[in-house]
């Protein structure tokens, strides 16, 4: 046991710890071919780790330490199962002490099986969520739970209930062959954005849990795109993601309201983030020869954004020419079609912004639709029909940050 | 691992010229899947199944009715016993079954339960 290296102490413990289990955890599942029996001995691992580490000082090597912790408990387990199968035994030989580290190739093709087990299409899409947040960026069942906004014991049964699926089901431990590859990758990338999504959409003044999943998000999107770096799709996820997370400290003021893309303090976007993302966005475009996908198109549209120096000098047409593009891949965004109708309404005025929401069929007229439509009708100075659509705006559970900036809209326009 | 693909669609008349073109598909999905293939049976009409059940416990009343219990536009028509590698390999099969596009397959792995010898 060592002193904390000085770089090593650069990064809080906890956080060295959760980063190297959740790598562990890879190549342990690969190993003793069970996910559940892994985790929880990675999870022990962890746990002792945290409870002795404060006391003894981070070991040289945070890694081997935990590699060899998790491997006794895995094998303890085993043995106490009484090792039944031939592949149980070979499991034991693997973790007894003495066997090296796998190298850096093993670990990441490890890494991107258990990617694509935790994000099979046969599994319901909140358990692949709450799967990847556990395996893959390693949190505790009780940090699933408060991230997903459910109970401690329901994320438990549902976690075990999803293990006992890939199990007896037969979903395999393995990357896709080339034929199904774009099709499985779609559906990981599938699970990152909308990890993103339910992050972004909650608010982060919201302070319902420590968990940021947009952070969580933003990790698993990297790890992604580390192990499969010459591929257009993750990488354009990424890009989406840092773009749209740039903006995010500007999106709430000091007291948690929410503020206005036009009246947002645009210093405090992170440009280290927007470069990055710009720059992934160009080479994901390179690379698919200019054919958009929908991760793409999001990403430009999110650049548009970035690149303005103002609201007012932001590229609405272009931004219509974005969203356009993007419905004729996805017709049924509705977030598109919303964010289209914004972007008419400030390159051609109010009414062909509202003429845009009319056209939306029933389905889509959720309380943002009715939001933006208030919004619009105001513009047009008709405040009566702009509170009555507020109202509607108002007629579902909302983060209180939204429903505080709601309210407030609707006292501005009573005065009118 | 041996899976039951299990296969909903709407009912076809088994003696229509459309059914005997279905019949060509399935016999090409036999010959190209045969070396997976554990089993598999075209099952009649469902408004030919009967439902038998007992009442409260063995030895119960027997009650007999007429099935299915609703009317529903996919009705299991078919199943398939597939001995695959992993859910890949059988999702990979399922989806080459004809019922696949004129309705669902539902994969499912079998339970092994020991059998008595015989």
């Amino acid at each position: 046991m060592g002193r904390p290296a000085p770089s090593a102490a650069a990064v809080p413990l906890a956080e060295t710890v959760r980063t190297e289990g959740a790598r562990i955890l890879a190549t342990l599942v690969r190993t003793v071919g069970d996910l559940g029996l892994a985790e929880d001995a990675v999870q022990e691992a962890v746990v002792a780790a945290l409870r002795d580490w404060p006391r003894s000082g981070v070991p040289e090597s945070p890694r081997a330490w935990l590699t060899v912790a998790a491997r006794r408990k895995a094998l303890d387990t085993l043995r106490r199962e009484g090792l039944r199968g031939r592949k149980e035994r070979e499991a034991v030989e693997l973790l007894e002490p003495g066997v090296p580290e796998p190298g850096e190739d093993v670990v990441q093709d490890d890494q991107l099986r258990l990617i694509f087990t935790c994000c099979h299409p046969a599994l319901a899409a909140e358990a692949r969520v709450a799967l990847a947040l556990r395996t893959l960026c390693g949190l505790s069942t009780e940090e699933v739970a408060a991230a997903l906004l459910t109970g401690e014991a329901a994320m438990a049964k549902r976690l075990t209930r999803t293990r006992q699926k890939i199990r007896q089901a037969g979903i395999p431990y393995r990357v896709p062959g080339a034929e199904e590859l774009p099709a499985r990758l779609a559906a990981v990338c599938g699970v990152v954005h909308a990890l993103y999504t339910s992050g972004h959409t909650r608010l982060s003044g919201d302070r319902l849990t420590d968990v940021d999943l947009c952070a969580e998000a933003v990790r698993l999107a990297r790890l992604l795109h580390r192990l499969l770096p010459d591929d257009p799709q993750p990488m354009a996820v990424l890009a989406l993601l840092l773009l749209t997370e740039a903006r995010r400290p500007a999106r709430l003021d000091a007291r948690g309201e929410v503020v206005l893309l036009p009246d947002q303090d645009r210093a405090l976007w992170d440009r280290s983030a927007i470069a990055e993302g710009l720059g992934l966005l160009s080479r994901s475009l390179e690379l698919t020869d200019g054919q958009a996908d929908p991760y793409q198109l999001q990403a430009a549209i999110a650049a548009q954004h970035v690149l303005a120096p103002s609201a007012t000098a932001t590229d609405w047409a272009e931004l219509v020419r974005l969203y356009d593009l993007l419905l004729s891949v996805q017709p049924g965004n509705a977030a598109a079609a919303l964010g289209r109708a914004v972007a008419l309404a400030e390159a051609s005025g109010p009414a062909a912004g509202l003429g845009a929401l009319d056209a939306l069929p029933a389905a889509a007229r959720d309380h943002r639709w009715h939001a933006v439509r208030a919004e619009l009708l105001a513009r047009q100075g008709d405040f009566g029909a702009a509170r009555a659509a507020m109202r509607a705006a108002l007629d579902v559970p909302l983060p209180a940050p939204e429903r505080a900036h709601r309210l407030r809209r609707l006292a501005a326009w009573a005065a009118e | 691992m041996l899976y039951a693909a299990l296969l909903y669609t709407p009912e076809l008349d088994w003696d229509s010229p459309e059914a005997a073109e279905r019949g060509k598909l399935y016999q090409e999905f036999a010959i190209e899947n045969a070396a997976l293939i554990r089993g598999g049976e075209a099952l009649e009409a469902a408004s030919t199944a009967t439902v038998v059940r007992v009442q409260g416990a063995r030895g119960g009343d027997v009650v007999v009715s007429d099935g299915p219990y609703a009317e529903t536009k996919e009705v299991l028509t078919g199943f398939f016993l597939l001995e695959c590698a992993d859910l890949d390999e059988a999702v990979k099969a399922a989806a080459q079954i004809p019922a696949a596009w004129h309705g669902a397959v539902e994969v499912r792995p079998v339970h092994p339960v020991p059998r008595p010898q015989l």
